[in-house]
């Protein structure tokens, strides 16, 4: 179990508990956050669950696969701290957490 | 105006089996998809990616199972409309009416919505003042590429469409290549060749940039683009493409006067018809309790959608069930002989 802090573009700060095993993504779309699309369904293929991931937990978390940085070229604003939620798997390390939403997915 | 039994909006593998569905009980069907081909978000997304839960299938891959349920339709002639999207929907005398963004008119008591998480749209530039310039300056995919003889177009984007257009019109334009970094995810053999003409100077390659914004009186004069580290650049630029792959939009549907859950429509489980009577939603795009967006969830929804469709296309015939094993009927429209 992690707790998470969606943060989206407006400012508003969602904090969930989200359990291990489940993505970034599937935390924020079961707990109905705003902001995180997700359409693919965690494929990998689609580039709708864009997060920017705060100073200081970009690095703590897993590199990023090929296929995620080929599927960010296709995001809204990419930046250096750009990651697909999907691609994040909640454990008990990543208790704290905080990611920030782009203005929008599409 | 093309008068049908039932439109199918979407030729992904939901669309596409309820094709066959529908062709098998004596009904006949059009259908219209955005994308230039068959196979949605199958043959878009993942063509290559293996998929292990369609039934008695163990593993194939998107671009597979596309192939296969083409080939089912086969003994069908079944009309496609590919790179169209529906535009309008209107009701006319107990049918609908349903125009493309072709000029195309349908008229039809069924419209079948299997339009997995919506149409694929090109995705577009980040600043606003880019809409201005659209279709004038700056565009998302090329129609007539020689408009830009002689002209200095700036290209973004990292895969093949756009290294094969840097190729491509630096035989007859000046080309600037910009890419967010230094990897590019396009064929290696084709970024060896951007490579060289870098060097020959026919194509100028800027990495680590982005689009900042778009500039110019009526037609476009420049760009300015921005590195990783803050640094701005201006680049004299007549034409704008940008190659950032497609997403996915609801699109006109959202205006229907349908019943929406987020990007979804709502259905009931009988007939998976929406709340308006002979429109139906199925696949990815529909939801009700429990719904699962799997590809086999959508072959169920669209055998129910199909026999529901029965009722209004044939007011004044009684549906039969009957098995494909045994029916007469069933044989002579798959052109199979029977025992």
């Amino acid at each position: 179990m992690a707790k998470i802090t969606y943060v989206e573009h407006n400012g508003n700060s969602h904090t969930v508990n989200v359990e291990n095993g489940l993505s970034v993504m599937e935390g924020a779309v079961q707990n109905n956050i705003p902001g995180i699309d997700g359409d693919c369904g965690g494929g990998m293929s689609c580039a709708t669950c864009h997060v920017y991931v705060i100073e200081g937990w970009f690095d703590k978390l897993e590199k990023k696969l090929d296929g995620e940085e080929d599927m960010l070229d296709q995001a809204f604003e990419p930046k250096k701290n750009s990651r697909l939620s999907c691609q994040i798997t909640v454990t008990d390390e990543i208790d704290g957490l905080i990611v920030n939403m782009p203005e929008k997915q599409v | 105006m093309i008068k049908t039994d039932a439109l199918i909006i979407g030729a992904g593998p939901t669309g596409l089996f309820t094709a066959h569905q529908l062709k098998i009980i004596g009904l006949d069907c059009e259908i219209v998809d955005n994308l230039d081909k068959a196979g949605g978000q199958c043959i878009e997304l993942y063509p290559d990616k293996p998929i292990y839960d369609i039934p008695a299938i163990p593993e194939c891959t998107g671009e597979e199972l596309t192939k296969n349920l083409l080939d089912q339709l086969k003994p069908f002639n079944i009309n496609f409309h590919l790179g169209e999207r529906v535009d309008e929907l209107k009701k006319n005398d107990g049918n609908w009416e349903v125009k493309t963004n072709k000029g195309k008119t349908f008229l039809t008591p069924n419209v079948i919505i299997a339009g997995g998480v919506g149409s694929f749209e090109p995705r577009k530039f980040s600043p606003k003042e880019c809409e201005q310039f659209e279709d004038k300056s700056i565009f998302y995919s090329i129609k007539n590429k020689k408009i830009f003889e002689g002209k200095t177009v700036s290209i973004f984007g990292g895969g093949d469409s756009a290294l094969d257009w840097a190729v491509e019109l630096s035989k007859n334009s000046k080309v600037n290549l910009i890419h967010r970094r230094d990897e590019f995810r396009g064929a290696q053999a084709t970024l060896d060749k951007v490579h060289e003409l870098q060097k020959s100077g026919k194509i100028e390659l800027f990495t680590k940039y982005q689009l900042k914004t778009v500039k110019g009186n009526g037609s476009l004069e420049s760009i300015d683009i921005e590195h990783e580290n803050k640094e701005i650049k201006n680049l004299k630029s007549d034409y704008v493409l940008g190659f950032f792959g497609l997403i996915m939009q609801l699109g006109p549907i959202a205006n229907w006067g349908l019943n929406l859950n987020k990007k979804t429509v709502e259905v009931d489980t009988e007939k998976f018809e929406t709340n308006q009577k002979g429109i139906y939603a199925i696949g990815d795009i529909c939801n009700y309790p429990g719904k699962l967006k799997l590809i086999l969830s959508g072959f169920h929804e669209g055998a129910l959608a199909a026999r529901a469709c029965f009722k209004l296309a044939r007011p004044n015939e009684k549906y039969r069930f009957e098995f494909t094993t045994s029916s007469k009927t069933i044989k002579e429209r798959l052109g199979v002989k029977s025992d």
